[in-house]
Parts: structure tokens; sequence; C-alpha cells
């Protein structure tokens, strides 16, 4: 299946989504170096890097799918000094709705999370995901208990999202829905334990 | 953080302890900062020494395997944690525990078994007989307790395993040592 004209057809059955991820995400981030960044497996990951290269201060997830949130959780709880930003796609987050309960019961105020909406699961042929029926995953982050949600799908949404990853009381949640097109190419470093052992000694190391 | 309603259980404590209480203090002594765990009745004095300690966190999860991710995050920070968890969990754990194989995360749950000695309930023992060979197929070590006497042992032997060796290691209390639902 051709990558390039599927999402094409998924654009044509979503004209409210107008946002591009490539320009989005970089305005949303802001300045990645006050955060630790955990970044979920596929399109996210090359979101992410593409913002930061590749950089000690982020751990890129090349699979176990549903993990970013919780590391993000047991990253904030062990580092309160640190603001700690998870960015995950909606296809991941599907897969583990229930750590958005964990983490608003837990409640850390340094832990923030930037889904990456796109309707779809990218990587294995564009096929829909629950976003693209009918889903909201703001609702549900709101509805677990996450006090600061937001949902960014216009530009002009984009500075409050943005204001709000980084200023909140406890934990935050912004949904970023974008149109269903391809990730910014990143060529990615899939050593798990060559990513851990230099963010360690990049926390450990003044 | 929601542990008001969480402490109410620590009446449960009452008249108990014993060898529970030295594993918890054991894994403070080691270092443990982060408890994640899924309600279980053998876990229940580590729960609530947890619960109860101002030192530590103490994470209530909606299912195993987000504290499988817990603890690589919590090792990202340099913080040490574990995973209290019924047999039964295991099997919700499998996939993420790739994370841990695949970039050699430090790894220590302490595992309360059914399905296994003198169990009474049917349903318990499909997972619980297969709780070993699945840990072992994702590459943990399993050490076992069947006595309060081996508790300190064992549990000492995990901590160095885990955190100076940098292990995944599953401490499986058995049957013998918690006792079994007679149902």
């Amino acid at each position: 299946m051709s990558a390039s004209t599927t999402p094409h057809v998924a654009k044509a059955i979503a004209p409210d989504l107008v946002l591009e991820r490539s320009e989005a995400v970089p305005v949303l981030i802001g300045r990645h170096e006050d955060f630790l960044l955990i970044a979920g497996l596929g399109g996210t990951a090359c979101d992410v890097g593409a913002v930061t290269g590749d950089a000690a201060h982020v751990y890129s997830l090349g699979g176990a799918m549903g993990a970013a949130c919780m590391m993000g959780l047991g990253l904030a709880l062990a580092r309160p000094d640190r603001r700690v930003l998870v960015v995950t796609g909606d296809g991941e987050l599907l897969m583990n709705l229930g750590a958005l309960a964990t983490i608003a019961v837990m409640n850390p105020p340094n832990l923030a999370i930037l889904c990456i909406d796109n309707g779809h699961y990218g990587e294995t042929g564009w096929q829909k995901s629950h976003t693209s029926l009918g889903v909201d995953l703001e609702k549900i982050a709101a509805g677990a208990g996450i006090a600061y949600t937001r949902t960014v799908a216009r530009a002009d949404d984009i500075p409050d999202g943005a204001r709000l990853l980084r200023d909140h009381n406890g934990s935050a949640f912004v949904l970023l829905r974008v149109k269903p097109t391809e990730p910014p190419a990143f060529k990615r470093n899939f050593d798990a334990s060559f990513l851990r052992d230099r963010f360690r000694a990049a926390l450990t190391t003044p | 953080m929601n542990e008001a309603s969480h402490r109410s259980l620590d009446a449960g404590r009452a008249g108990t302890g014993g060898w529970q209480d030295e594993l918890y203090d054991l894994l403070r002594r080691h270092g443990v900062t982060q408890f994640a765990y899924v309600p279980d009745a053998g876990h229940q004095i580590l729960i609530d020494r947890s619960l109860a300690d101002p030192d530590v966190r103490s994470i209530p999860l909606t299912t195993e395997e987000e504290g499988v991710a817990l603890i690589a995050g919590a090792d990202l920070g340099g913080a040490r944690a574990v995973l209290l968890m019924q047999s039964s969990g295991v099997g919700n754990c499998i996939n993420m525990l790739s994370l841990i194989k695949g970039a050699r995360f430090p790894f220590l749950t302490l595992v309360s078994m059914r399905g296994d000695f003198g169990e009474g309930n049917p349903w318990q023992f499909p997972m619980g007989q297969a709780t070993q060979p699945v840990l072992e197929a994702m590459g943990l070590i399993c050490l076992h307790i069947e006595q309060p006497d081996e508790v300190v042992a064992t549990t000492v032997a995990a901590l160095t395993m885990a955190f100076k060796a940098g292990q995944a290691v599953a401490v499986l209390l058995g049957q013998k040592l918690i006792g079994a639902k007679p149902f």
C-alpha cells in the first residue's frame, strides 16, 4: 500500500483537520532543553527527533507500545526537579488508556503529555484509529481526572497549548489534532540500551 | 495524590507483620522509593506500608504492564522501583517486558502466587502454572520463597542481582508462604 496516496484519502474524509504535525509540534514543544522527553514509538519519535536531534535528554521507544506515558510518570516521580514531557500518538495512547487514570491519581506537577492525534495508524497502512471514529482522547483524559487538558486543532490554539505544557500545577494533557500526513523524516537510534545509558549519564553529569 | 482513601486500608495490618514487614524494610534499606501495585491480598502489608511511608511514592496501577513501563522511567531518573503483583498479572506484562530486556533495565518484581500449592480456585491454574515459563521466556530470573525464614536471604539476593548487576528478577512468593485460598 502506498503511504503517499492513502493519507490523501484519509484527509478527504477529515476536512476539519488543518494542522501539519511538522509545523505544530516544534512550536508546542518550544525550547526542548527545558524538558526530559519520552517519545512514543512510530511517528511521534520522529516528530521529537526533528525538534531535538539525537539528544541525550530524549528516550525514544521503538516498540513496547503503550509504554510512553507510564515511563514519563516513573521519570517525573523520580525527578521532581525536572519537567517531563511525554510525546505519544493516538494509537499508542489508545493501547494503554488506563495510564491516564494512574497519572491522574498520582498527578505529579512536572508531567505533561502531548498526544499527536492524526486519527490513523500511519506505520501499518493508514488504517483509521478510534479517534477517527468518534473517540475523544481529551475527554478521556479529563474524565480520568487530569485537571489541565486542551485540544489544539487550529493555529490559534497553539499558544495556549504550548503554555499548558509548561505552566501547570498538576499533570497536563494536550491533544494535538493534525492532518494524516507523514511525520518528519528522522533517522532514529533503535539501540534501547545505549539510549538508557546515555540518558542516565546525562542526568547524573551536571 | 489521592492517598487518603487508600490509607484506610492500613487497619488491615493490625496483628500481622512478621516476614512482610522484614521484606518492606529490606526494600527501603536498598533504596527502593517507588512501589507500584495492583491490589492483592498477598501484598497487602507491603502496599499499606508504602502508602503510609512519607518517603516513598506508592502507585496504584490499572493493569500490571503499566508498572513495567513505570519502573523503566524511574530508572531513567535514577530511582529504584518495585512492581507488586499477583501471578495472574504476569500475563498482562509480557510484551511490555520487551522494554526491560531490550534496554537492559534493572527490574524487580515480587509476585504473589496463585494457581499453585493448595489452590482451590480452578480459574487460577492456567496463569499460575504459566507464570515462571512466561517470565523466563522474557528474560527474567525467577527466585522462589516458600518459607518465612527464606525471605531475607532471597530478597537480598534479588536486590543485589537487580540493582548491582542490572538483571531482571522476579521473586515468586509461593502459596506455602502466603497461604492458599481454599474456596
